[in-house]
């Protein structure tokens, strides 16, 4: 996401760089640049102005000190991120509980921008940190909106609450209404209602999203919008602002290359914060807006915050526990570790997503996309394709055990051969840890004996590069001079 | 009154329209989701042919920039003609599907509709209940099905009943999905074991911004898309992004949804769209 926006002020900035001092001219153009990548990332045309007219007056301003400062335009660079940050809405907001529970979400949007489907990922969301969500299906419009939503319900564990089939018939507002009831009753801590797709335009519907607000009397509305959407946005965010009215905004779709330009302008605005963004079609792909860490990667400065977060989301469970405390009472490594390793780094999300999420790793967006996320499971295939004992104990894989584990994975000897070579190593490093050693080059919570090209990245230098650098150098000038270019 | 009236009234009532009277054609060009490129192309061909004719050189340069391949549909002499209905996430796929589908049969024609989008939850339903609704049969597979084997079936089934149409609702993909815009391509070859696929359309919510652009970029060169459908324009988005699409890509905009009724379907007609802008 923002991609395209990163690329182009990424071009801007870094022939700002190649100045040695920065003329008010500069400025200009370098606004002039922006000004286009902003209106080609569908951002308002009333915010782009004012964006750069934030960004050229304060560096107008800070020129004449810029005049003896050494790193002239990472000065006007962090100009640019403080007022992207200002624009994104500054602080990340979490949604306010009720005090007396349930705290009612309720969800309103455009048809298509994703509202039943971030209803799960919200729930979900809310569910893995202790919270007794219910969904409501206020959707009676749509064709089996209120299946789906059951579907999603079952999918996650979290009950639906769905009387009517909807289908065009029955009255959203009751089942609402009703929903909230029943939810009391469960003891339920948080119930989020999901409503029909409406038009900023469609006065019945919205009526009746007034109604159900009425009804339920929610702690948050949140208006869904489409990552992708363009310059109308601004209009149907008001119609919203202005019928149903709402506190927060998510963003949908934002694993696309929309360049999510619409969302500022929106968040801008209506002055309401982006609490939330969706950023793929698994229902754990959803996280907290955070605006400081938006500006850096649209700023193509990464977002390491994000990266240790999830990593820690996925492996500070049980499993690192459990494989210390094996490692004290003196077992081994095995293949069953391994397998289980494998699967926490999967549920972090794809790799492209993660390297995505480092330095640079905007640059290279294109080979990340590409990168290999099937690795991972081919490598469990094969595991999973083995006899407990042989998890346990590789060492009476033979032959013709290994030729069943590669038919059992349907992949070839050879691949069968490489994991258990690579898990030989993996083990070896394991017992030099424990027995108090640091093997080197091991990063710390990746799991060893990855396949090649996985766990440290694309962006890792080769290793043969490493291995040239402690070549000996050579006795005449010359050769030594050549080598050292090379 | 479209979009640009007032402008063009604005411009027209004075002998010599000044810089922001252009400038405030241009942000209403942009604000039509036109795109920067298109917007200023316009507006300096409205400047350049004289402010009394604003209005006819903006229509001339619009419908100039339209594709000028056919709008239509054809309907093919033996067999059924396939038509691949694909797009990104919540466009209105499956509606469109449906809504194609009922224009079909409204023209006496046989259509057999195909439930290809196995992925999102509910969506085999949602056409089923089309179908029901509209009396119009569906073909489908299990829980999770492969697409692929689903549309396979689906096609032999056409062939078999003789049918004028196979219209296919795909599941919704991110053109930056680069596995699954494989996989339509793997959709398409397996219809082609059967019959040829005459029609790829790619559906397009209105209020999609400049990433339209990438969209249809990205779709055509998958799968050699051969026209749009326009869904939602009865918001009040414009879909200008359609322009810039048949401009840059040379796709021509087939079919416009207008509402949630499945009457609310038409060709689209590009004189009333333009007219409808101006």
């Amino acid at each position: 996401m923002f991609d395209s926006l990163t690329q182009r002020l990424g071009g801007a900035l870094s022939s700002l760089r190649s100045r040695g001092k920065i003329s008010s001219s500069d400025i200009d153009t370098t606004c002039a640049e922006i000004h286009q990548a902003l209106l080609e990332a569908d951002v308002a045309l009333a915010v782009v102005n004012e964006f750069i007219e934030l960004i050229r007056t304060r560096s107008l301003a800070a020129l004449p000190q810029f005049q003896s400062g050494t790193n002239q335009a990472q000065a006007v660079f962090e100009i640019i991120n403080a007022a992207l940050i200002e624009i994104l809405g500054q602080q990340a907001r979490r949604v306010r509980f009720a005090k007396n529970p349930p705290t009612v979400i309720m969800l309103a949007g455009l048809q298509g921008a994703g509202k039943t489907t971030l209803a799960g990922k919200l729930a979900k969301f809310f569910a893995d940190q202790g919270n007794t969500p219910i969904l409501v299906a206020s959707d009676l419009q749509r064709p089996n909106a209120v299946t789906q939503l059951q579907v999603v319900g079952e999918s996650i564990g979290v009950p639906v609450f769905a009387p009517e089939a909807g289908n065009g018939r029955g009255d959203a507002v009751k089942v609402a209404r009703d929903g909230i009831a029943f939810a009391k009753s469960k003891q339920h801590n948080m119930v989020i209602v999901d409503t029909a797709g409406r038009l900023g335009v469609d006065a019945t519907l919205m009526a009746e999203a007034i109604a159900i607000r009425d009804a339920v009397n929610p702690d948050e509305i949140l208006f869904v919008v489409d990552a992708m959407v363009g310059q109308d946005a601004v209009r149907t965010a008001q119609a919203f602002l202005d019928g149903v009215g709402f506190d927060g905004v998510v963003l949908t779709k934002m694993d696309g290359d929309a360049r999510g330009g619409a969302a500022l302008s929106i968040a801008h605005l209506t002055k309401r914060p982006i609490m939330f963004v969706s950023t793929g079609e698994k229902l754990s792909d959803f996280d907290i807006f955070y605006p400081e860490r938006m500006a850096s990667r649209i700023l193509g400065m990464g977002d390491v915050a994000t990266l240790a977060e999830q990593a820690k989301k996925a492996l500070d469970s049980d499993s690192a526990a459990k494989l210390e405390s094996k490692f004290a009472r003196g077992e081994d490594f095995t293949l069953e570790d391994f397998l289980e390793q494998l699967q926490a780094m999967s549920k972090m999300g794809s790799m492209s997503k993660m390297l995505g999420m480092l330095p640079g790793g905007a640059a290279m967006k294109k080979q990340i996309a590409n990168l290999d996320d099937g690795e991972i499971v081919r490598t469990q295939a094969i595991v999973q394709s083995m006899t407990p004992l042989e998890r346990r104990d590789p060492k009476v894989l033979n032959g013709s055990r290994r030729i069943r584990i590669a038919k059992g994975a349907g992949r070839a000897v050879s691949e069968v051969n490489s994991l258990v070579e690579r898990f030989g190593q993996a083990q070896k490093m394991m017992r030099t840890m424990r027995n108090g050693g640091t093997p080197a080059g091991m990063p710390p919570g990746l799991p060893p004996g990855l396949p090649p090209g996985m766990g440290m990245g694309a962006g890792a230098p080769k290793s043969g590069k490493l291995i040239q650098k402690k070549k000996s150098k050579s006795g005449n000038p010359a050769k030594r001079a050549l080598d050292e270019r090379g | 009154m479209g979009l640009f009236g007032k402008i063009i009234a604005k411009i027209k009532g004075t002998a010599d329209a000044s810089t922001a009277d252009w400038d405030e054609l241009e942000v209403a060009l942009l604000e039509a989701d036109l795109g920067p490129t298109l917007s200023s192309e316009v507006t300096a061909a409205a400047r350049a042919a004289r402010a009394e004719n604003a209005a006819d050189a903006i229509s001339q340069i619009l419908r100039a920039s339209l594709s000028s391949k056919s709008r239509e549909i054809l309907r093919t002499d033996s067999g059924p003609c396939a038509i691949l209905i694909v797009g990104v996430n919540g466009t209105g796929k499956t509606t469109s599907a449906a809504k194609l589908a009922h224009y079909f049969a409204k023209q006496d024609a046989k259509v057999l509709l195909v439930a290809a989008d196995t992925f999102r939850a509910a969506a085999v339903e949602q056409l089923r209940t089309w179908g029901e609704r509209l009396d119009i049969d569906v073909a489908f597979g299990g829980d999770k099905a492969d697409p692929a084997s689903v549309v396979f079936d689906g096609a032999q089934q056409s062939m078999a009943r003789q049918d004028d149409f196979l219209i296919i609702d795909t599941a919704g993909r991110l053109h930056t999905k680069d596995d699954l815009v494989a996989e339509l391509g793997k959709v398409k070859r397996v219809v082609e074991k059967v019959m040829p696929v005459r029609e790829i359309l790619l559906v397009l919510d209105a209020t999609t911004g400049q990433n339209g652009l990438a969209q249809g970029k990205v779709f055509a060169q998958a799968v050699d898309v051969t026209g749009i459908i326009i869904t939602k324009l009865d918001g009040s988005a414009k879909g200008g992004i359609a322009l810039a699409i048949e401009k840059a890509l040379d796709i021509p905009v087939k079919f416009v949804g207008t509402g949630e009724s499945i009457k609310d379907f038409a060709p689209f007609d590009p004189d009333i769209y333009i007219q409808g802008l101006l």
